[in-house]
C-alpha cells in the first residue's frame, strides 16, 4: 500500500507539473505578443513596450514561469490584466459556487444512477429494466445547456418552484436562497451524469447477479435480494467508484456550462469571461486549478478504491 | 460484419440514424426548403406550418431550414474529430508500443498523465490562444480522444501481446511484423471502432456545449449549438423552442454512443460465439459533459 500511495502521489505531482508546462507554454509561446493583446490594436509599440516591461513578459519564458509555480505556492497567483485585481482571492471566492455545485451535482448523480442501475439490471428480463435502460442511455446523450434549459423550462417557467437563475449576491450568507440557485444546476449535471453511473452500476450489477458466490449465497438459503445486498453489492460499489474518478472530471467541467446557463458566479463561468478578454495570467491559473482538482479527484478516488478492494490489498501484501 | 451490425436493434437504430444525418447533411448542400439565415420580422415564432415545417426563432428564420443547413456543422465536427483523434491514437500507440523501452515508459506515464485533461479545458485552453472557431473544437476533441484511445489500446494491445495464440505463433516462427499485422493490429481494431465512435459522440457534445459559450461556430455557420444559445435567450416566453436542435443532437449522440456498442457486441467473438447477452462488459459512454 505504501509503494502504491508513493507512485501514485508522484504521478499526481508529474501530472501538476505537466499540466502546468503545457498551459504556460500554450499561453505564452503560441500566441505571439500577450501584451499587443492587453494593449488593443490602437497602441503604439513604445506603449507595448511599456506594457510587456511591466508585465514581466520581457524576461525569460522560464523565469516567468518559475514565478508564476513560486507564487502558487506561496498562494499568490498574480494579477488580472485586465482588471489589475488580484487573482487567488477571485478563484477561492468563486470556488465557494463551483465546489458546493460540483458535490451537490454528484450527490444527484448517485442517488439517481445508483439506485436505478441496480434496479435496471434485477428487472432485466422484464419491461421494467428495458424502460430505464432506455431512458438512460436517452439521457446520457442530452446536451447538458438543453437539459438544464427543459429543467427551467419546467420548474422555474411553468410551476414557479425554483429560482430560473443567478446566485445571491450576499452568496452563502443567505444559505436558504444560495442552496436553492444551486438546485436546478445540480440537477442538470446530475441528471446526465447520473445516466452514465447508472448504466456503468447496471452493467457491474448484471456482472454480480451470476457471480459464484452471489449464486451460493442464494443456493444456502438467502433470498435472490438478499444475496445481492449482502455479497454482490460490495463489489458493484467498488466498479461505481473506479468510475467516478473520471464522472467527477465531468462534473467540475459540466459546471463551466451551468454556471454560464444558470448565471452562477463559479470559476467556470470567470473562465468563460477571461477566455473572451484573453486575460493570460487569470486564464492560466484558473486552468490550473480545475486541472488539479480534476488530478486531486483522481488521486483521492485512486487511493480509495484501492484500500477498500480486498483483492488489491492481497496482491500487495 | 455489417450484416451482424443491423441484426441489432440498437445497431439498426445507429445506421439509420447515422446514414440519415449523413444525406441530409449532403442534401443540405443543394437545397433546404428556405434559406436558413433569411430572417423575416413578419414571421417570428410562426407555428409549424407548410410553408415552416417546424416553425420559425425570434428572427423569423425557418428552422427547420436551420436544422438542416446545421447538420453539415454536425458532420464536419465529428468526422474532423474522427480523423485527428485516429492520427493521434495510433501514432501514440505505435510509439508506446514498438520503440525503445524507455520512450515506451516515458509515453505512458505521459498518456496516465494527459488522458486526465477534460476534453473542454484543453477547448478553452486553445480557444484562449487562437480564438474561438470550429477548427478549436475538432483539434481539441481529436487531441484528448486520441490520448484516450492510445490509453484504452495500451492494455488490449498488452493482453493480445501476451495472449496464447501471439506466443504460439512466436513460437512457430512468425515474425514482429507478422505477428502486429495478423494477430495485434485486427484483435484491437473492435476497440479502436468503438473508441473512435465515442470520439465523435464527444465531438457533437462539445461542439453544442462551446458554440453555446460562444467559443464553437461563429454566426455565419449553421450550427446546433449555437441554435441552443440563441433560443436560451426566450427560455421564458418560449421554453420549449429549443426541444428540435436538443434533440437533434441528443439523437445523433445515442446514435454514435449505440454505433460503438453495437460494432463491440458484432465483432466481439466472444459475444458472438457464447455470452449472447453482453453481460459482463462496461457501457461505453461519451467522456465529456458538453
Amino acid at each position: 500500500m505504501t509503494r502504491f500511495l508513493i507512485g501514485r502521489a508522484l504521478l499526481l505531482v508529474v501530472g501538476l507539473l505537466v499540466a502546468s508546462v503545457i498551459i504556460f507554454a500554450t499561453l505564452r509561446v503560441l500566441p505571439g505578443d500577450v501584451a499587443q493583446v492587453v494593449a488593443g490594436t490602437q497602441s503604439t509599440p513604445a506603449q507595448v513596450a511599456q506594457l510587456r516591461e511591466q508585465l514581466g513578459l520581457d524576461r525569460p519564458p522560464v523565469a516567468q514561469y518559475l514565478d508564476w509555480i513560486g507564487g502558487l505556492l506561496r498562494g499568490d497567483l498574480g494579477r488580472s490584466l485586465v482588471t489589475d485585481g488580484r487573482v487567488a482571492p477571485e478563484i477561492a471566492q468563486k470556488l465557494s459556487v463551483t465546489l458546493p455545485l460540483a458535490a451537490m451535482s454528484l450527490a444527484a448523480a448517485l442517488v439517481t444512477g445508483v439506485p436505478l442501475g441496480v434496479l435496471a439490471a434485477v428487472l432485466r428480463k422484464r419491461a421494467g429494466g428495458a424502460v430505464i435502460g432506455f431512458v438512460a442511455q436517452a439521457v446520457a446523450a442530452v446536451p447538458v445547456v438543453w437539459a438544464g434549459m427543459l429543467l427551467i423550462a419546467l420548474f422555474a417557467v411553468t410551476l414557479h418552484w425554483l429560482p430560473a437563475q443567478g446566485f445571491p449576491l450576499d452568496g452563502w450568507d443567505e444559505p436558504g436562497r444560495a442552496f436553492a440557485a444551486l438546485v436546478l444546476p445540480a440537477l442538470t449535471i446530475g441528471a446526465v451524469e447520473g445516466a452514465v453511473i447508472l448504466r456503468f452500476t447496471r452493467s457491474a450489477t448484471l456482472g454480480v447477479l451470476d457471480a459464484d458466490h452471489v449464486r451460493t449465497a442464494a443456493a444456502i438459503g438467502l433470498t435472490r435480494t438478499q444475496a445481492l445486498l449482502r455479497h454482490g453489492l460490495p463489489s458493484v460499489a467498488l466498479t461505481v467508484l473506479a468510475v467516478l474518478g473520471v464522472q467527477i472530471a465531468g462534473l467540475l467541467v459540466g459546471a463551466v456550462v451551468v454556471e454560464q446557463l444558470f448565471s452562477l458566479p463559479g470559476v467556470g463561468r470567470m473562465l468563460v469571461t477571461d477566455v473572451g478578454r484573453r486575460d493570460v495570467t487569470k486564464v492560466q491559473s484558473e486552468l490550473l486549478v480545475l486541472t488539479g482538482l480534476v488530478l486531486l479527484v483522481g488521486f483521492a478516488v485512486d487511493v480509495v478504491h484501492r484500500a477498500l478492494d480486498p483483492r488489491q490489498r492481497e496482491v500487495a501484501a | 460484419m455489417i450484416r451482424r451490425l443491423v441484426a441489432r436493434p440498437t445497431g439498426l437504430f445507429a445506421v439509420v440514424v447515422l446514414g440519415l444525418l449523413v444525406v441530409l447533411a449532403a442534401v443540405s448542400l443543394v437545397w433546404t426548403p428556405q434559406d436558413p439565415f433569411r430572417a423575416d420580422p413578419f414571421h417570428q415564432w410562426a407555428s409549424p406550418s407548410p410553408a415552416h415545417w417546424f416553425g420559425t426563432d425570434a428572427a423569423g428564420r425557418d428552422i427547420a431550414s436551420y436544422l438542416l443547413a446545421g447538420t453539415r456543422t454536425t458532420v464536419l465536427v465529428a468526422v474532423g474529430s474522427g480523423v485527428i483523434a485516429s492520427v493521434v491514437g495510433i501514432v501514440l500507440t505505435a510509439v508506446g508500443s514498438l520503440t525503445a523501452r524507455w520512450v515506451r515508459e516515458g509515453t505512458a506515464v505521459l498518456l496516465d498523465v494527459l488522458v486526465a485533461f477534460p476534453t473542454l479545458l484543453t477547448a478553452m485552453l486553445l480557444t484562449a490562444v487562437a480564438g474561438g472557431s470550429l477548427g478549436v473544437v475538432v483539434v481539441s476533441v481529436g487531441l484528448s480522444s486520441g490520448v484516450t484511445i492510445a490509453r484504452v489500446a495500451r492494455g488490449e494491445i498488452r493482453r493480445i501481446a501476451r495472449s496464447d495464440y501471439v506466443t504460439a505463433a512466436r513460437a512457430s516462427g512468425v515474425g514482429g511484423s507478422g505477428v502486429l499485422f495478423r494477430h495485434l493490429v485486427p484483435n484491437a481494431a473492435p476497440l479502436f471502432t468503438v473508441q473512435l465512435s465515442l470520439a465523435m459522440a464527444t465531438a457533437v457534445l462539445a461542439e453544442a456545449g462551446l458554440s453555446y459559450l460562444g467559443y464553437g461556430a461563429g454566426s455565419d455557420t449553421a450550427s446546433w449549438g449555437s441554435m441552443l444559445a440563441d433560443l436560451q435567450t426566450y427560455i421564458g416566453v418560449h421554453p420549449w423552442s429549443a426541444t428540435w436542435p436538443g434533440a437533434a443532437i441528443a439523437l445523433v449522440v445515442a446514435a454514435l454512443s449505440l454505433l460503438g456498442d453495437a460494432v463491440r457486441d458484432a465483432t466481439d467473438p466472444r459475444l458472438t460465439t457464447g455470452d449472447r447477452t453482453g453481460r459482463n462488459r462496461a457501457p461505453a459512454g461519451p467522456g465529456v459533459t458538453a
